[in-house]
């Protein structure tokens, strides 16, 4: 019993990094290969506040999203006016800087990891839950506010959204900020679930697993970051025999939706009452439409 | 000034396995404007074909460079084919490319570790013991044939590009895919060429980096170096990759020698962030733009 309810937290604590992610990369377009080094602070900030200071678990989770928050505003002043791959290979240096930052800090025992940090038990073991349900209606209302459509029209063409008097790079920016606080709030919770924290759990493969899991649930969609987070943690669990062909299988999984399924699970759309009717509608149109080019060969 | 001359020797050799490296990535995103998060990936799998034709078929180390260069080149141009070429049939964004390219890496990595496993491999000794000393200067024997075949390597590749017809038509599709294929140039040609032909650079680099420390599934994590070296120098440019691999190179060595190996990696990684700050395109690129 332990055991699952510790798959449901750690789903719980990757959703919430995944929905940053699902912000940034699935409604803006940006690409981060560096989303581990947020996570990084914001579980070393949290771990700190626990363990040293004796901080209660809130002020933590809430202080590593802040503090990640902040880092994320110069980061974001420094590369997002860099395009495509440059952004991409920036925000990787990023992520590796604060890693490498870490492993050479002896106030948390560098590369050895801070370990014996507080952790959550009894009641407190709903906090990942309670947070990630708050990340889910900040992340729904932000993408669907103005600010929202403003991204995706960011991510869809650039140009054009400038012509259309779209704030691009503070929309960006927006963007940035929000999927660095949710990182940095997952850190927090990943140090004060697990107790332990080591600079290479933060390492680019993290960043990679994290993006997968968007791309999986489907670019643009909250509810498929959703179902992706906890579906994607949870296997990895049950294929526990397989252990040594689970990347492998995570490798051709990408490559085959990015070639078979570009759009994901649920690439675009909501498991929403009216998003499901919008997704039956196309799905009707489709049909027709193929349908009627069928029957103009035929004539 | 012996410390001087020695580290500059040493970062000189180390330096020469990035330009390797680089070279072949740059290459690629100088033609398909995207980075190949998977060549690190064909680097370790050259150096295994490179381990594995030396141990079990028992060849010479030539044949096992060529071995490593044959064998890298046709994972290369299988990855383009089977991965990159359904994406650029449907003219997908830049965004899937490098998806794509981090999922294959993950596969490559991680289908050795569950086939061959993680334990590392040492290279049988090929080139004698001891190093070679000139003056006060000590060179170490496979660093000394790192730098020679490097040197060759990319001497022979900047020959190819410039003086043949098939270089030629590398250079037209980099500079405008578009307009070369109207002037009779297939790039669907040019990038399997520039595939082999990077993939081939990764094996040797592959057999090199493998013999001068061990061959494990993890090595291709090095290439991140190389895109560092890369960036520096301009994505894009192989004058530039090479500048910016042997500078990469050199300046590594001097933090170590001088300061301390912990810091090695942050101040490159720091410098990779200034340099995308001041000067995206690099010492010798052209523009940062996205050309799409």
């Amino acid at each position: 019993m332990e055991y699952i309810l510790g798959i449901f937290e750690l789903s719980a604590i990757n959703l919430v990094a995944v929905l940053g992610l699902s912000i940034l990369t699935g409604f803006t377009g940006l690409f981060s290969f560096g989303h581990a080094g947020f996570m990084a602070i914001g579980a070393y900030v949290g771990g700190i506040l626990t363990k040293n200071l004796h901080y209660p678990f809130w002020v933590a989770i809430i202080a590593a999203g802040l503090s990640a928050g902040l880092v994320s505003i110069v980061i974001g002043r420094l590369t997002l006016k860099l395009k495509g791959d440059y952004f991409c290979i920036a925000t990787m240096g990023f992520g590796e800087a604060v890693r490498l930052i870490f492993s050479n800090m002896n106030y948390v025992n560098g590369a050895r990891g801070l370990a014996d940090i507080p952790q959550f038990k009894g009641a407190s073991l709903a906090i990942p839950f309670v947070v990630a349900v708050i990340a889910i209606v900040v992340a729904w209302n932000l993408v669907n506010s103005r600010q929202g459509r403003n991204m995706v029209a960011v991510r869809e063409e650039e140009l054009a959204a400038q012509m259309a008097g779209i704030n691009v790079l503070g929309s960006k920016m927006v963007a940035m900020i929000a999927s660095a606080v949710l990182a940095g709030v997952a850190g927090a919770l990943m140090a004060n679930f697990i107790g332990f924290i080591a600079p290479k759990s933060f390492n680019m493969t993290k960043s990679t697993e994290l993006t997968i899991i968007v791309i999986f649930g489907g670019l643009g969609s909250i509810s498929g970051s959703v179902i992706g987070a906890f579906l994607l943690t949870a296997l990895p669990e049950l294929l526990r025999a397989f252990s040594d062909w689970r990347l492998v299988f995570y490798g051709l999984a990408v490559i085959v939706i990015m070639v078979g399924r570009p759009q994901g699970l649920l690439g675009g759309s909501e498991l929403t009452p009216s998003g499901i009717r919008k997704m039956l509608a196309d799905r009707k149109a489709k049909a027709a439409f193929a349908r009627a080019k069928a029957g103009g060969r035929e004539s | 000034m012996n410390l001087f001359l020695q580290q500059l020797v040493n970062g000189l050799s180390i330096g020469s396995i990035y330009a390797l490296m680089a070279v072949g990535y740059s290459l690629v995103y100088s033609i398909m404007n995207f980075s190949n998060f998977a060549h690190g990936s064909v680097i370790m799998l050259g150096a295994y074909f490179g381990y594995y034709a030396m141990t079990l078929l028992g060849l010479p180390f030539l044949g096992g460079a060529v071995a490593a260069a044959l064998g890298s080149a046709g994972v290369a141009i299988i990855l383009e084919r089977l991965a990159y070429k359904p994406l650029r049939d449907r003219r997908a964004p830049f965004l899937y490319f490098i998806i794509t390219a981090m999922g294959a890496s993950m596969f490559i990595d991680n289908s050795v570790i569950a086939t061959i496993g993680p334990t590392p491999k040492m290279y049988p000794n090929v080139f004698g013991q001891g190093p070679i000393s000139i003056g006060h200067i000590d060179i170490g024997r496979v660093d000394l044939a790192m730098f020679i075949i490097s040197a060759v390597a990319l001497v022979a590749l900047i020959l190819f590009i410039d003086h043949t017809k098939l270089g030629k038509a590398i250079q037209a599709t980099a500079y405008n895919m578009k307009a070369s294929a109207l002037m009779g140039i297939s790039p669907s040609f040019v990038i399997i060429l520039v595939f082999g032909i990077g993939g081939g650079l990764a094996g040797i680099a592959g057999i090199l980096y493998g013999m001068k420390y061990q061959v494990f599934p993890q090595i291709g994590a090095i290439t991140l170096k190389s895109f560092i070296a890369a960036v520096f120098g301009g994505l894009g440019s192989l004058p530039g990759a090479l500048l910016g691999a042997l500078l990469l190179g050199i300046l590594e060595t001097f933090v170590s020698g001088y300061l301390s190996s912990q810091y090695r990696d942050l101040i490159a990684f720091t410098l990779l962030i200034a340099m995308l700050v001041i000067r995206p395109s690099g010492i010798m690129g052209k523009n940062a733009e996205d050309k799409a």
